[in-house]
Order: C-alpha cells, then sequence, then structure tokens
C-alpha cells in the first residue's frame, strides 16, 4: 500500500532524534585527530567501556545505514569527496548562506514523518509516506560528479533509485510535460532564510519530463550508504549529476507534475544567470563564474583545478536529450 | 599621546594586520584551509583588503571629531599599505590559483567578467597611491596634490565593494556591512567639511 498515513510507520523505523543527535555529536567528536587516534587506540586495546565513553551509543550509526545494491550506473574512476566535506561544505540557503552554516542549523529539519504529495497533471492525486518510497525499489549505490554553479565539484555516493520508478507509479496524463519539485519550507524552522538572502521561499526546481525520467535522474535517499543528513536535503531530494548542483532540490515535500515549464527559484533570482535547463557547459559563462574550470573539494589548493567536462561528463547519457537545441539559448 | 604608547599600538596594529595571513599560511601548513582552500585564500585576502581600506579611510574622519585623537594619523599609511598588501595577494592568488599564469585566460576573465574588471579598477587604483605612500613622495609632489592623488581610495573602496556585490549569488547580502561602512565614510567627508564651515564662521 502506497498511501500511508503518519501514524502507519512502525516505531521500530523511526530514529530516535536523540539517537541521531548522539551520532552526529559521535561524528563531531571523531573529526578531531586526537579523539580518532584516542578511539582507535582504546578499540585497538580491546577496551570497549573505554570506547563506549569516548563515543557513546555506536548503533546509533548502524541504524542509520541502508541497505543497498550496487548499480551499473555509477561513476567510476574518481576518488569519493571525504564524507565530513560532503556532509560540512553545503548550500542549503534556508538554513543559512555560509557553507558551513547548513551542518550546524539543519538539525531541527523534522525528517518523520515526512510525506511527498503528488500532484497536479496525475490520474489521481496521492501521497507517498517517506517510508513506502525507500521499500518502492532497491536502493542503489550511485557515485556520481556533482557540479556546484559555482565552479566547485565533489564525487559523492549516493544512495537512491531512478526518480522514474516513482514516476512509474504516478500515472501522469499526456499533458504533464515538466515536473516541479518543491522543498520543505518553515520559516520557524528555517529562521536563517530570510537573514542573509532575499530569496522567495519555499524552494522550487522543475525539469522537462524526458530528463525526469532520465535513469541518471536520482530520487535521493542517502550518501554513503546511509540516510540522509539533514544538511544534504533530508529525507528525499533528486540528484541530477549533468545539471548544476541547484537543479537537484532538496528536502522534498511536493512533487508536480505541470503542462507548462515550472518557476525555478534561482531562475526567478536572475533570469539572465541560472537558466531553466542548467546543464553544466564549460562553454556558456554563467553571469558571474567562468565554467571552464573547477575546483574539486577536499585537495590541497595547487591540486584542485580541473577542466570541467560538457554535461559534467555525462554527455554520453543525456546529451541525446537535447538533440538540435541550440544549449547557448537554452542554458 | 606618549610616543611608548605609539610604539605599542604600532606594534599591535602590525600583529593585527598580519593576523589574517599568517592564519592562512597556519592553515596551509597543517592542511586545515578547509574543504575548498583556493575559495578561503581568495575569500580571506579580499575581504581584508576592503576592511583594511576602509579602516584607513576612517582615520581622517575618526581624527576630526576630536583634536585628541590626532595621532591616530601616524597609523592611516600603516592600514592603507596592507590593504595594497592584502589586494595585490588577492590579485596574485587569482593569477595563480584561477588563471594558471594563462595571460589570454587573463585578459579574457578581465574583459567579460565585470566583477573582475572591477576588481582589477580596485587595484590599479591602490597602485599609485602605494607607490606615492612615503614622505619623500608627499614632499616631491606636494600636499595639495599628494592628497587629491590619494583621494582614490574612495574610488578604490567603491569598485571595490562593487567587486563584491557582483561576485556573490543575486540575492545574497553578505557585502552589505562593508558597503554601508563605505556608505557612511563617504558621507562624513562632507558632513564634516559642513560641520567646519559653520563653526568658522560662528567664531
Amino acid at each position: 500500500m502506497l498511501i500511508r498515513k503518519p501514524n502507519d510507520i512502525p516505531s521500530s523505523e523511526i530514529t530516535p532524534r536523540s539517537a541521531y543527535e548522539r551520532f552526529m555529536a559521535r561524528r563531531k567528536f571523531l573529526r578531531t585527530a586526537a579523539g580518532a587516534a584516542a578511539v582507535a587506540g582504546a578499540a585497538a586495546v580491546g577496551l570497549d567501556g573505554v570506547t563506549d565513553i569516548l563515543a557513546p551509543r555506536t548503533h546509533a550509526h548502524a541504524q542509520t545505514k541502508l541497505k543497498t545494491v550496487s548499480s551499473p550506473l555509477t561513476t567510476t574512476g574518481e576518488q569519493l569527496t571525504s564524507l565530513e566535506d560532503v556532509t560540512h561544505y553545503n548550500n542549503f540557503y534556508e538554513f543559512g548562506i555560509d557553507k558551513s552554516d547548513p551542518a550546524k542549523n539543519a538539525g531541527g529539519l523534522p525528517t518523520r514523518p515526512w510525506s511527498v504529495k503528488i500532484t497536479g497533471k496525475v490520474k489521481a492525486e496521492k501521497t507517498f509516506d517517506i517510508d513506502s518510497l525507500l521499500k518502492l525499489r532497491p536502493l542503489e549505490d550511485r557515485v556520481y560528479r556533482h557540479r556546484c554553479v559555482e565552479a566547485w565539484s565533489m564525487v559523492i555516493p549516493w544512495v537512491g533509485y531512478s526518480l522514474s520508478e516513482l514516476i512509474n507509479q504516478c500515472d501522469p496524463l499526456p499533458s504533464a510535460k515538466y515536473v516541479q519539485f518543491i522543498s520543505y519550507y518553515d520559516r520557524h524552522v528555517e529562521k536563517w532564510s530570510g537573514q542573509d538572502a532575499t530569496i522567495f521561499w519555499p524552494y522550487s526546481e522543475g525539469l522537462r519530463m524526458d530528463e525526469a525520467m532520465h535513469p541518471l535522474t536520482l530520487l535521493t535517499f542517502g550518501l554513503y550508504g546511509e540516510m540522509l543528513p539533514n544538511q544534504n536535503g533530508a529525507p528525499v531530494r533528486v540528484v541530477l549529476p549533468w545539471k548544476y548542483g541547484y537543479k537537484s532540490a532538496k528536502s522534498i515535500v511536493e512533487i508536480r507534475f505541470v503542462e507548462k515549464q515550472p518557476h525555478t527559484t534561482w531562475n526567478d533570482q536572475a533570469p539572465s544567470a541560472y537558466g531553466f535547463y542548467s546543464n553544466v557547459n564549460p562553454d556558456v559563462d554563467t553571469v558571474p563564474w567562468s565554467q571552464k574550470s573547477e575546483r574539486r573539494i577536499g585537495l590541497p589548493f595547487w591540486q584542485q583545478h580541473r577542466t570541467t567536462l560538457m554535461f559534467n561528463g555525462y554527455g554520453d547519457q543525456v546529451a541525446s536529450l537535447y538533440k538540435g537545441m541550440d544549449l547557448r539559448k537554452y542554458y | 599621546m606618549p610616543r611608548k604608547y605609539i610604539v605599542l599600538l604600532k606594534v599591535v596594529t602590525w600583529v593585527g594586520c598580519l593576523s589574517p595571513l599568517m592564519l592562512l599560511v597556519y592553515e596551509a601548513v597543517t592542511n586545515t584551509l578547509g574543504p575548498d582552500p583556493t575559495a578561503n585564500i581568495t575569500f580571506t585576502t579580499g575581504y581584508n583588503t576592503l576592511l583594511f581600506l576602509i579602516l584607513s579611510l576612517a582615520i581622517t574622519p575618526v581624527r576630526s571629531l576630536s583634536p585628541r585623537l590626532s595621532w591616530l594619523i601616524q597609523f592611516r599609511r600603516l592600514l592603507g599599505l596592507f590593504a595594497f598588501f592584502y589586494g595585490t595577494l588577492h590579485f596574485f592568488t587569482w593569477i595563480a590559483l584561477y588563471t594558471s599564469f594563462d595571460v589570454n585566460a587573463m585578459v579574457s576573465d578581465i574583459l567579460k567578467r565585470r566583477y573582475i574588471t572591477a576588481g582589477m579598477f580596485a587595484w590599479l587604483c591602490l597602485l599609485p597611491l602605494a607607490a606615492t605612500s612615503t614622505t619623500w613622495s608627499i614632499r616631491k609632489l606636494g600636499g595639495k596634490r599628494w592628497r587629491a592623488l590619494h583621494r582614490l581610495a574612495y574610488v578604490a573602496g567603491i569598485a571595490g565593494v562593487i567587486h563584491y556585490w557582483w561576485q556573490v549569488k543575486p540575492g545574497v547580502l553578505s557585502p552589505l556591512n562593508m558597503t554601508i561602512a563605505l556608505g557612511v565614510l563617504l558621507l562624513a567627508r562632507p558632513v564634516l567639511a559642513l560641520m567646519r564651515r559653520g563653526k568658522t564662521q560662528a567664531a
């Protein structure tokens, strides 16, 4: 059964907030080299008790692990960006504009219970509970390059399945030409959203139907084999590896099937800089930045430089979506 | 202000002005520049350029508030030169880490990207100021001409703030504090001049 009321979630499946916080606190503790060394040392001599004191409730870690299968769509031959950087260098403006803000501020995002509304041009509107989404298809490990419009990039092992699997369950009408994603917004929870930037919330993103149906378009629930941390768009987001990062909407509460191209947040901010398509394209500058090259995150400054690839290196898979289109005009 | 305090304050100022660079060097050595070291270096050097430029521009109006603050003049050149110093580091960061010393890339960046045009212009404004910062230059140029030339500091400040606004995402307000500070300083000059005129007329 796909439609479930929040109280149908078995309590065993809900990660208690406190356990998650302990998990995050432990992770923070582990960030310090001394802490890591102490834990390693204690573990080496088998002092389980000491380890427990230094890093309590290690089982909270296991609770957030996701069961995954491998995928032929994963990107190979790239060094992964560290979990630390993936989870502490984020653009999630609802929680502040500094890259380190989301990790600090997103703790209050209420990821359970959570449901995603399916609306618009569909046979029947419905609501998916997050747990039913998690069980809809086997979760796949998919490593993708991630390219931000600010000219930095990462390599992230995401967990999810193709968005098309969900769309097939939604029975969109033939008139559904575009898919719009609406992100969670509550100004009391995301009180940073109005502070350092003037942006109209909630965050809205969109794709053409064929882009949304492309197997690379990932409905994402986790990274590094675990549930998404809040700052990465928990509990469910999309990831589009051939587009600039802002196309990959986070913390999705509604998926709307529409006839006309939906409005998208950054396009509203500056249409000349952020087009609807926003495909990674080294030949088209995005005001004010050049997109010819990028800085790989987590490397020394003399090793960061990378030449940006057309469609972020996914041209073989996605270029056919844009055949015959002038990509300078449809940026 | 007694000389020994001035000396002490100069030491403190030097340490304060060098601390952003020292911190960067320390972070580079300990590999703690953060997830995006290039961006960190660029932001730190650029931010401190504007900060020290604004501090140096604040000296003159603050001094005029009270004769007892006249000793502040002894810090203006130091702050201005540190603005130029960080601006130059910022400039070289761009050359080395963004253009990879490619002259064509530099030229096309300057021509095509307005925020780089503005930044380049700001640095070029600071260049003659740094070059004529010596007492010898003041004497050579004459106080009047030297002062006129050094009004360029305001132009550099305005260009620097525009450069800052043009490189953040539309809607992001982080350059606002610097903008307000510079705006206040730009207004301070004419306001203080008016007040002075009022005083001399009354006397």
